[in-house]
């Protein structure tokens, strides 16, 4: 994707980066078609990719129980949301895409694992009772980390942000609402609540990546205006406003060092095995193989459809030439 | 966007039931609704005739299901759950229209009495209960069977329930309504991928012409009324499907010899094995699946 030639004089790229750092400083955003420095546009497609790659690959663990969903009404709100979430795939490359990146290209990447997704999807769904506690919890998590992104310096990104965070809040108040029938439900559903928010509490806090002091992108970002708040205080955040959501539900949050601290007001909460993260970071999580496999099938089994595709779509535009 | 002014968005958002995806809110389908059955309609006969056309979306929503998280591209994955999603809101009123009128099964006797008569219907009768036809249940294929199935099924559904939207009962009538626009889209999307396919390149052409093969022979029971067909057509309430003949063939031609598809010759119409209760192994691993979740806690509620 080339610009125009247009017949004047280039202005001095001096002179561009203090436009661009005096957006950024303003507060307003960046827009497809204005100059940015080149790490601002590879940090940006690495990032947007990595989340429309969290969004696709996050179809599938959910999307295990959707031929099993215990109840018509059941399917119909987990079918909405596994395709809420190809949507919001489609949105966030799109975002890309205005960047000059291709979504066939990003998709390589994924398969070939060249670009990462989040972890959290590389565990997997034992019971019905994880849709729920994903919904709560993932999505939860998801959200505080998505919320200061509507406010990206980047404007497609935060559009797209948008849409999204309305989505997911839907997704995880239909997750909640899951949790709160099975609670009031048989001694087995309890059970089964209580056994899936054990597994996926640890996960979930894992979801807002390295302690501040260890992750290696992050201080450009926030200069940037890409990323606002600090990986810490985002998990510090989600903690806060789970709890409480936790003593409501009935669950036990399976720390025993989380306590609220009377000084601060915020819940204080036990060390996380960062050992596990980066294990399942570095593809030796339960799942990785699993989910990435069926990724590839779905674009080798079905490379032929693609291809038919743009055979008649080209036939047809010679055509109508 | 300041933060706090998103965070106050998503606040609204909570109380927004408008936003909800269609069927996904708390209330059962038919809620609201007068059911009462006008006279001279055979309760027995109605209930019968919602299973079979609310089987037929259930089944069907099922097998295009299998195709999330495996499309060929992300917009189909968007597409074919919408159409999954347009067909299971269909089968929730036609099964809940069935309890309503006291038709259901032996599955009141496995079901507790908390779980709603969808889902008694759906979850709790066996293999032999289930009124669909055999084109729904059959195994997708690859992508281009599975979108020639999906255009003979819708255009098979959209014909009928164009007319049933004359039905003397107005619950069937209503479902039928809403219905109609939804087939419309499945149908269409259906055919422009019969299109694309067929008139792609040599390996799609083929690989679809095997799926037409694959599909024609379970066209033959999609035409021959059962006795409930024929005594709720004389009252008013259904359609004889031998009238939807002559439309869904000359739709099903059009189509694929614009696809430069071979038409096979029409199957010799026999009566239905499927809307008698005879299925496939495949069916039953289809319902195994489907109900696992529910039979193994048969005590819940969800």
């Amino acid at each position: 994707m080339s610009a125009p030639t247009l017949d004047r004089p280039t202005p001095d790229e001096t002179v561009l980066q203090q436009q661009f750092d005096a957006t950024i400083a303003a507060d307003h955003r960046i827009e497809p078609r204005d100059w940015m420095p080149e790490g601002y546009r590879k940090g940006l497609i690495r990032q947007i990719a990595q989340h429309a790659h969290s969004e696709i690959i996050g179809m599938q663990p959910e999307g295990d129980w959707l031929l099993a969903a215990p109840s018509l009404r059941r399917k119909a709100i987990l079918l909405a949301k596994v395709q809420d979430e190809a949507g919001h795939g489609l949105y966030l490359y799109s975002a890309a895409e205005t960047l000059g990146a291709d979504r066939a290209d990003l998709t390589d990447k994924l398969i070939e694992r060249k670009q990462k997704y989040s972890s959290i999807f590389n565990y997997p769904t034992l019971t019905y009772a994880d849709v729920g506690v994903i919904g709560w919890l993932v999505d939860g998590a998801a959200i505080c980390n998505q919320v200061p992104l509507c406010r990206s310096s980047y404007g497609p990104y935060a559009r797209a942000m948008i849409r999204v965070c309305k989505e997911e809040s839907f997704h995880q108040r239909q997750g909640y609402e899951l949790l709160m029938t099975m609670m009031r439900g048989t001694d087995a559903q309890r059970a089964m609540v209580q056994e899936s928010v054990d597994r996926w509490w640890w996960p979930s806090l894992m979801m807002f990546g390295p302690p501040d002091d260890d992750s290696p992108n992050s201080a450009q970002s926030m200069a940037w205006g890409v990323k606002r708040h600090s990986n810490d205080e985002l998990r510090q955040r989600f903690v806060d406003m789970t709890v409480p959501q936790a003593e409501v539900l009935g669950v036990t949050l399976p720390d025993p060092e989380l306590a609220l601290d009377p000084e601060t007001g915020r819940y204080r909460f036990g060390p996380i095995d960062w050992s596990e993260f980066k294990q399942v970071l570095a593809g030796n999580g339960p799942c990785n193989d699993e989910r990435i496999a069926r990724r590839r099938a779905a674009r080798d089994d079905n490379a032929w459809v693609t291809e038919a595709a743009t055979a008649y779509a080209d036939k047809h535009a010679a055509v109508s030439a | 966007m300041h933060e706090e002014t998103v965070y106050e968005a998503l606040d609204h958002a909570h109380g927004g039931e408008g936003q909800w995806a269609f069927g996904t809110g708390f209330d059962e389908p038919l809620a609201g609704v007068d059911t009462t059955v006008p006279e001279g309609i055979d309760p027995a006969d109605l209930g019968a005739y919602c299973l079979m056309l609310g089987d037929d979306a259930l089944v069907l929503c099922q097998r295009l299901t299998q195709w999330v998280t495996n499309a060929p591209e992300l917009e189909e994955e968007v597409a074919l759950a919408n159409c999954g999603l347009d067909l299971l809101g269909q089968a929730r009123l036609l099964l809940a229209r069935a309890g309503s009128v006291g038709v259901l099964g032996r599955s009141r006797e496995r079901a507790t009495a908390s779980i709603p008569d969808e889902d008694a219907l759906a979850y709790f009768r066996d293999p032999d209960e289930f009124r669909h036809s055999g084109l729904v249940e059959a195994p997708n294929g690859d992508f281009g069977q599975t979108v020639v199935r999906l255009l003979a099924a819708s255009a098979w559904r959209l014909a009928l329930l164009n007319r049933l939207r004359e039905s003397r009962d107005p619950v069937l009538a209503a479902i039928a309504a809403k219905g109609v626009p939804e087939l419309t889209y499945h149908r269409d999307h259906a055919a422009r991928w019969v299109l694309r396919l067929g008139d792609g390149t040599p390996e799609s052409h083929r690989r679809t012409q095997a799926g037409v093969d694959a599909v024609w022979p379970l066209l033959a029971d999609l035409f021959t009324a059962t006795d409930v067909e024929t005594r709720l057509t004389a009252a008013g309430v259904a359609v004889d499907p031998a009238e939807l003949t002559d439309e869904v063939r000359d739709v099903l031609t059009l189509v694929l010899e614009r696809a430069t598809l071979t038409v096979p010759e029409w199957p010799t119409p026999q009566p239905s094995r499927g809307r008698a209760g005879e299925h496939s192994a495949e069916f039953t691993a289809l319902l195994t699946e489907l109900q696992s979740t529910a039979r193994e806690h048969p005590a819940a509620t969800w």
